[in-house]
C-alpha cells in the first residue's frame, strides 16, 4: 500500500522566543498509508492534536515537513487551501463550529467553498447527510434545535461533504452516550468501505481503537512510540500500560489471568475475542477460576 | 497568532512589588498618572521615568515585557506626535512646502511620546505584577464609599472579575473555531473589506452562541453555590494594608506632590 500522507521529521515549537516555549511535537516520523482505517492513539498532552492540524495544514511545521502524495504541502503556500479540502479534518466537540439557519446549508459550507453550486452541491450534501446518519427530513431544521449526537453528526457530514480523500476525526465520540458513540463509529466504518477513502482516527479510548483500525500508532511525548496492528500493539500491552496508557479491558483481564499462571494469550482486544480464548482455555480442562 | 495578546496579562512572582496590597498599587498608578499629567520640564519627566524603571527592576519584570505592551498603541503615539509637531503655532525652526516645524511642536511631540509611553508601561506594570482577582477585588474595596450613593460596586467588581476571567477562555475559543472553519476553506485573510468582513460570520456565530451558553452554565452554578450579590458576602483573602503599602503610597504621593509644586 503507497502512502498518501508522509510526515518527515516534524517538530513543532509552539511559542518560540518567549517564556512559554514548549514543543509539542518532537522529530516525528509519520505515514497514513492510502485507503486505511488508521487509529492515532495517546493521552492528553501527547502531541495528538498538534499532529493531525498538520495534516492539511492548519499549522505550519517549525521542522521537517509533510508530504501529500509525495508532494510538499508547503511548497505553495497560497494553494494551502487544497490541501485542506483533499485531506478533510474534524475538530473535537465539532458541534460548536455550526453557524447556519440549516443543517443543509451548514454543511453546504465546506464544498461551496471548494466553488461547487447546483445539483453536485445538492448530491454532495445529501450523500454527506446519509454517511453521516442524518435523516433527510433534519436538512431543514436548524441546527441549534437538534441534540448533540445531531448536531456533532452534522458537523461531520459537513467535511465529508467535501470529499477529502483523507478523512481526520479528533474524538468523534467524545461525549457521546455508548450507544451515540457505537453509532457513529459504525457510520464512519460504513463510510470507509463504501468510499474506500482513507481515514485516520484519533481518540484515547483502546477499546474503540481496537475495534475499528486496520493499523494504529500510538503516541507519547510527541513522538510514535509504536505503529503496527492492533494485535501487535496490543501484544506489547506492559509496555502500553508503562508508558502511561490505557489498555482494552479485555487486554487488561487477559494480562491478569496470565500472570496468574492460566496459558493465554494476553494481545485480545474484544469481547468476542476474549470469550473464544476463556472457553478454550475451559475445554483445555484447565484449573477452574 | 490571538494568543499573544498581552492586554491585562500577568506574571506570577514573589517579587516586592507582587506583594503590595492592590489597592497600594491601585492608587500608586492614580498617583503616577497625575504627576506625568503635570510634567513640563525636563527633570520631572527624568523622575517620572526613573521612577518606572526602579519600579520595573523590583517587580522583575524585563523591559522586553513591557515594551512589548507599547506594540498596539504604537500607531497612536505616532499620529500625536505627528500632529503636535506639525500643528503647534511658535517659533519656526524648519518649512518645507506646507510642513512647518516650531520649536514648541518638537517640544510638545516629545514630551507627549514620553507622556503616552510612561502612562501605558506604568499602567502595564500593575497588570503584570497583579492578577486579575486582586485587581478587582482592590478595586470593588477602594470604590466601597460609593456604595452609600447606591452605585452597585460590588455587581461592578464581579462582572469585571467575570469578563476578565473569560478573556483567555474566549480567545481560545476564537481560535478553535477559526481552525475549524479554515478545516473546511473558510477564508479569512483576503478578498475586499466587505467579503472579509462576510467571512467573519461562521466565526462570530459560534462564538456568540458559546458565550452565551457559558454565561448561563456559570449563572446556575453560581446560584448553586448561594451566590446572592454583595450582600453579607465575605472574602477568603482579606486586604490588609503592611508596612511597605504606607511607604510605597507615600513614596508616589511626595512624587505626585514635588512634580505638581515643584514644575
Amino acid at each position: 500500500m503507497d502512502e498518501i500522507i508522509k510526515v518527515e521529521n516534524l517538530t513543532h515549537t509552539y511559542g518560540e522566543g518567549t517564556p512559554f516555549c514548549r514543543s509539542a511535537v518532537e522529530h516525528m516520523d509519520f505515514a497514513v498509508r492510502r485507503g486505511e482505517l488508521l487509529g492515532l492513539i495517546g493521552h492528553t498532552g501527547s502531541g495528538k492534536s498538534t499532529l493531525i492540524q498538520h495534516l492539511n495544514g492548519l499549522l505550519k511545521p517549525t521542522e521537517g515537513r509533510v508530504l501529500l502524495d509525495g508532494k510538499d504541502i508547503w511548497a505553495e503556500p497560497k494553494k494551502i487551501r487544497d490541501v485542506r479540502f483533499r485531506v478533510g479534518l474534524v475538530f473535537q466537540y465539532p458541534e460548536y463550529q455550526l453557524f447556519e439557519e440549516t443543517v443543509y446549508k451548514d454543511i453546504a459550507f465546506g464544498p461551496a467553498n471548494m466553488g461547487l453550486r447546483g445539483e453536485e452541491l445538492d448530491r454532495r450534501i445529501r450523500e454527506a447527510a446519509r454517511f453521516a446518519g442524518l435523516d433527510e427530513g433534519l436538512l431543514d431544521k436548524s441546527p441549534f434545535a437538534l441534540s448533540g449526537g445531531q448536531k456533532r453528526r452534522v458537523a461531520i457530514a459537513g467535511v465529508i461533504a467535501m470529499e477529502p480523500e483523507v478523512l481526520v476525526l479528533d474524538e468523534p465520540s467524545a461525549g457521546l452516550d455508548p450507544r451515540g458513540r457505537e453509532e457513529l463509529l459504525e457510520h464512519i466504518r460504513a463510510y470507509h468501505r463504501e468510499r474506500g477513502n482513507t481515514v485516520v482516527l484519533v481518540s484515547h479510548s483502546m477499546e474503540e481503537i481496537a475495534r475499528y483500525a486496520d493499523r494504529i500508532v500510538v503516541l507519547a511525548h510527541g513522538r510514535a512510540l509504536m505503529d503496527g496492528t492492533p494485535r501487535e500493539v496490543f501484544s506489547r500491552a506492559a509496555e502500553l500500560v508503562r508508558a502511561g496508557l490505557d489498555v482494552p479491558q479485555t487486554t487488561r483481564i487477559a494480562m491478569e489471568l496470565q500472570k496468574r499462571g492460566l496459558p493465554i494469550d494476553p494481545a485480545v482486544y474484544t469481547v468476542e475475542e476474549l470469550a473464544r480464548a476463556l472457553l478454550a482455555l475451559k475445554k483445555g480442562g484447565g484449573r477452574g477460576c | 497568532m490571538l494568543k499573544d495578546i498581552t492586554l491585562g496579562q500577568y506574571f506570577p512572582g514573589n517579587t516586592l512589588a507582587h506583594r503590595l496590597d492592590p489597592r497600594t498599587k491601585l492608587l500608586a498608578v492614580v498617583c503616577y498618572i497625575v504627576a506625568i499629567f503635570s510634567c513640563h520640564s525636563a527633570w520631572a519627566y527624568g523622575a517620572a521615568a526613573l521612577t518606572l524603571i526602579v519600579s520595573a527592576r523590583v517587580s522583575k519584570v524585563g523591559a522586553k515585557a513591557l515594551l512589548r505592551g507599547l506594540r498596539p498603541v504604537l500607531f497612536i503615539i505616532a499620529f500625536t506626535a505627528v500632529l503636535n509637531l506639525f500643528y503647534t503655532p511658535g517659533e519656526v525652526l524648519w518649512t518645507w512646502w506646507v510642513l512647518r516645524i516650531t520649536r514648541e511642536g518638537a517640544r510638545t511631540a516629545v514630551a507627549m511620546m514620553a507622556r503616552i509611553t510612561l502612562l501605558i508601561t506604568g499602567t502595564f506594570l500593575l497588570t503584570y505584577t497583579t492578577s486579575p482577582i486582586r485587581l478587582t477585588d482592590g478595586l470593588e474595596s477602594l470604590l466601597n464609599p460609593l456604595k452609600k450613593l447606591r452605585v452597585p460596586v460590588h455587581e461592578l467588581a464581579m462582572m469585571m472579575s467575570i469578563a476578565l476571567r473569560f478573556i483567555p477562555t474566549l480567545i481560545e475559543e476564537t481560535d478553535k473555531i477559526m481552525s475549524a472553519q479554515k478545516a473546511r476553506g473558510a477564508d479569512f485573510e483576503s478578498g475586499s473589506l466587505l467579503r472579509r468582513a462576510k467571512a467573519l460570520i461562521p466565526l462570530l456565530v459560534p462564538l456568540f452562541i458559546s458565550a452565551f451558553r457559558r454565561a448561563d452554565e456559570l449563572a446556575t452554578a453560581m446560584e448553586c453555590r448561594c451566590y446572592h450579590g454583595g450582600e453579607g458576602r465575605t472574602k477568603l483573602h482579606v486586604l490588609r494594608f503592611a508596612a511597605r503599602d504606607y511607604l510605597v503610597l507615600a513614596f508616589y504621593v511626595a512624587l505626585a506632590a514635588a512634580i505638581i509644586v515643584l514644575d
